[in-house]
């Protein structure tokens, strides 16, 4: 609903359509991806009853943390009216290069606090860097952002795996033991990754709907060339919208990495793909211009919670998970467009 | 100069090639140049290939001054088709050593440089076509199956539930499962479920927590590869059921044998499913060369079961795998 507000603030044209649209078009745009992500919770259960325990959900939602978080970030560029392809390859080579840092720091520092905090920096550090390069690369050299991205995304998985030499890099066992409780730990009966995907998704939420930031993603997203002439500076706007992202994947590999403590040329494969599929599911449109943070969240939830349902049974064939993977994607984004297709002028 | 180099090299090489076989002992010195086609490391074991290539090429070229190694890495199969034509068109070689990324698509590409009169060794993966290859290498995925179907069976006294992480959906992977199923037959040991884990370490780990939480008593778990097994390791540890399971992997990991070699309850043994046999292959197909013996004909790699006792001779601690 207040991302239909922040619209409305930016061009006149969406308030229209908010009007057109009231009544019960508008509860199915919005609630959409609640609903099929509360279908498919009730199909999970139907089909097994173990779904619903404690330990499984609780392990669905800390695995939807990743993707989830990366999602978040890619909100923002898609909603600016980029599009980032580079995601998985980033967090593969963050990862990488956070192993081969702490593991030489471990002999300065030992195997402590320090050596994991300097790893985490790095990260971060990393994912601005990333962030940037992809953001000034679209802007300045006005290149599109599907090429620059694809690019950079060859790149991060071919250091990665010259990194790994080919093979898998491992961090030290003691710093291990050390960061374990980052993915394993938790608070209040809260794994740590959800309570870091929660923080982001609030911090995403405030950022895209109640700033001026947000409100900026907006119009560029929905017209390029009137947001410039509006005074917005667009190039510097897009380049945050990928530093942001950078951001959002050094926080899913610094997540990821206690998990199983390695990284290899395999890591993150296709999380680029779950990350926009998570984004559109949400009821952001990938031309840009809308964006929702709630949709982005279930859509990750819901992407996990597809590959959770069919672990937990062994009526469909393994070969066709794929296809059950498809078709609840495909109907979950025709719940919420079908309403408002309608409402289209 | 490495053009005139590579002319003159091809001169050479063509020039022995017409003339007849019988001057190769001759005061002329023969060389000989090898290309070796494999795909690019993408996971731990190909990783492994690459390593244990590039190992074999420094130790052959240093032992045979004569025979040159070409090595060339591809990303898909398409990649890997257009080096095979570049070998045999720029390189000029004399034999092929391929490890095909798909056997279907490689077969017809293969067939082509073996009619352009090249020694060709096939590893690992056969061709979907008889009677191209010269020679072939391979590990013995139905062995492997077998091998670690046995071991369960009988560690488990012939009953109990397990539950199996199957690879990639190949005939690699079917292969595997149609061992291991044969293994177990006759015997109360009950497969629980089976589910994909793609050989990949995270896949290993979601599929596992997943049957954590929907079996309340499993007695082992067949990973079959030691990538899947290491996801199953955290997953297990982080349900605190190490006491309850053992896990059978497959390949020869260097961590995986470290854990065998240190006596680990959780990971008892492995299977092998060597990527040194791409050294193997170059080995042999060197020795059609250098040699005066035949090579010809199939060469199949055992699956032996890795154990405390005999897993330090599998240890390669500076092998990327």
């Amino acid at each position: 609903m207040s991302s239909v507000m922040a619209n409305n603030k930016t061009t006149n044209k969406a308030a229209n359509q908010m009007i057109k649209q009231k009544g019960f078009a508008i509860d199915l745009k919005t609630w959409g991806p609640f609903v099929a992500l509360v279908v498919l919770a009730l199909l999970g259960v139907l089909i097994n009853p173990a779904f619903l325990g404690l330990d499984n959900l609780s392990n669905m939602l800390t695995r939807s943390a990743f993707i989830g978080i990366i999602a978040i970030g890619a909100t923002f560029v898609i909603t600016a009216g980029g599009l980032d392809l580079s995601v998985g390859a980033m967090a593969a080579f963050i990862a990488g290069v956070m192993i081969i840092l702490m593991n030489s720091l471990v002999e300065q520092f030992g195997a402590g606090l320090t050596t994991v905090l300097f790893g985490v920096g790095a990260s971060l550090l990393l994912g601005l860097c990333a962030g940037f390069i992809n953001g000034m690369v679209t802007t300045k050299g006005k290149i599109e952002a599907f090429i620059v991205t694809l690019g950079t995304m060859g790149i991060y998985r071919s250091l990665v795996t010259y990194l790994a030499d080919g093979g898998t890099l491992t961090l030290d066992w003691a710093v291990r033991d050390i960061y374990r409780p980052m993915y394993y730990g938790s608070f209040l009966g809260i794994t740590i990754p959800v309570w870091v995907f929660l923080f982001v998704a609030i911090v995403g939420y405030i950022l895209l709907n109640y700033t001026r930031f947000g409100r900026y993603c907006f119009a560029i997203g929905s017209n390029e060339k009137v947001a410039e002439y509006s005074a917005i500076h667009v190039d510097r706007i897009k380049t945050m919208t990928y530093m942001l992202q950078g951001v959002c994947v050094a926080l899913a590999t610094i997540i990821y990495v206690p998990r199983l403590g390695s990284a290899s040329g395999a890591t993150g494969v296709l999380w680029e793909l779950e990350a926009i599929a998570a984004v559109i599911i949400g009821g952001t449109m990938l031309k840009g211009g809308h964006g929702r943070i709630w949709g982005t969240v279930v859509g990750a939830i819901m992407l996990t919670m597809i590959g959770n349902i069919l672990n937990l049974t062994d009526a469909i064939s393994n070969y066709l998970n794929g296809t059950v993977q498809g078709i609840i994607i495909i109907v979950a984004v025709y719940l919420q467009r079908a309403s408002w297709r309608k409402a289209a002028p | 100069m490495r053009t005139i180099k590579t002319a003159v090299k091809a001169c050479v090489t063509t020039a022995a090639l017409t003339s007849a076989i019988g001057l190769s002992g001759a005061a002329v010195a023969q060389e000989y140049t090898i290309g070796v086609s494999i795909p690019a490391a993408t996971h731990g074991w190909t990783g492994g290939v690459n390593y244990h290539a590039e190992e074999a090429k420094k130790r052959l070229e240093a032992l045979y001054p004569d025979i040159e190694i070409t090595i060339s890495t591809a990303g898909t199969a398409g990649e890997q088709a257009n080096d095979l034509e570049d070998l045999v068109s720029l390189r000029n070689i004399d034999a092929l050593v391929v490890l095909p990324f798909e056997s279907g698509p490689l077969t017809d590409p293969v067939r082509r440089v073996k009619e352009s009169g090249v020694f060709v060794t096939v590893v690992d993966r056969g061709l979907t076509e008889e009677g191209i290859q010269d020679l072939y290498v391979a590990g013995n995925n139905h062995e492997l199956g077998r091998v670690s179907g046995e071991y369960i069976r009988e560690r488990l006294d012939d009953q109990g539930d397990i539950v199996v992480l199957r690879g990639i959906p190949t005939v690699i992977d079917d292969e595997r499962v149609q061992g291991f199923q044969e293994a177990i037959e006759g015997s109360e040991v009950n497969i629980l479920d089976m589910q994909h884990a793609n050989w990949n370490r995270d896949d290993g780990f979601e599929v596992m927590q997943d049957y954590l939480s929907r079996f309340d008593n499993i007695d082992a778990v067949w990973a079959q590869d030691d990538d899947i097994a290491l996801g199953v390791i955290e997953a297990v540890r982080q349900a605190d059921r190490e006491d309850e399971l053992f896990i059978v992997g497959g390949a020869g990991m260097k961590d995986i044998i470290k854990r065998v070699m240190d006596g680990d309850e959780l990971v008892p043994v492995d299977v092998l499913y060597p990527p040194a046999m791409i050294a193997t292959a170059m080995d042999l197909t060197v020795q059609h060369f250098v040699s005066n013996g035949p090579v010809l004909g199939e060469y199949i790699l055992g699956s032996p079961l890795i154990t405390q006792e005999n897993a330090e001779q599998y240890y390669f601690p500076d092998s990327p795998f």
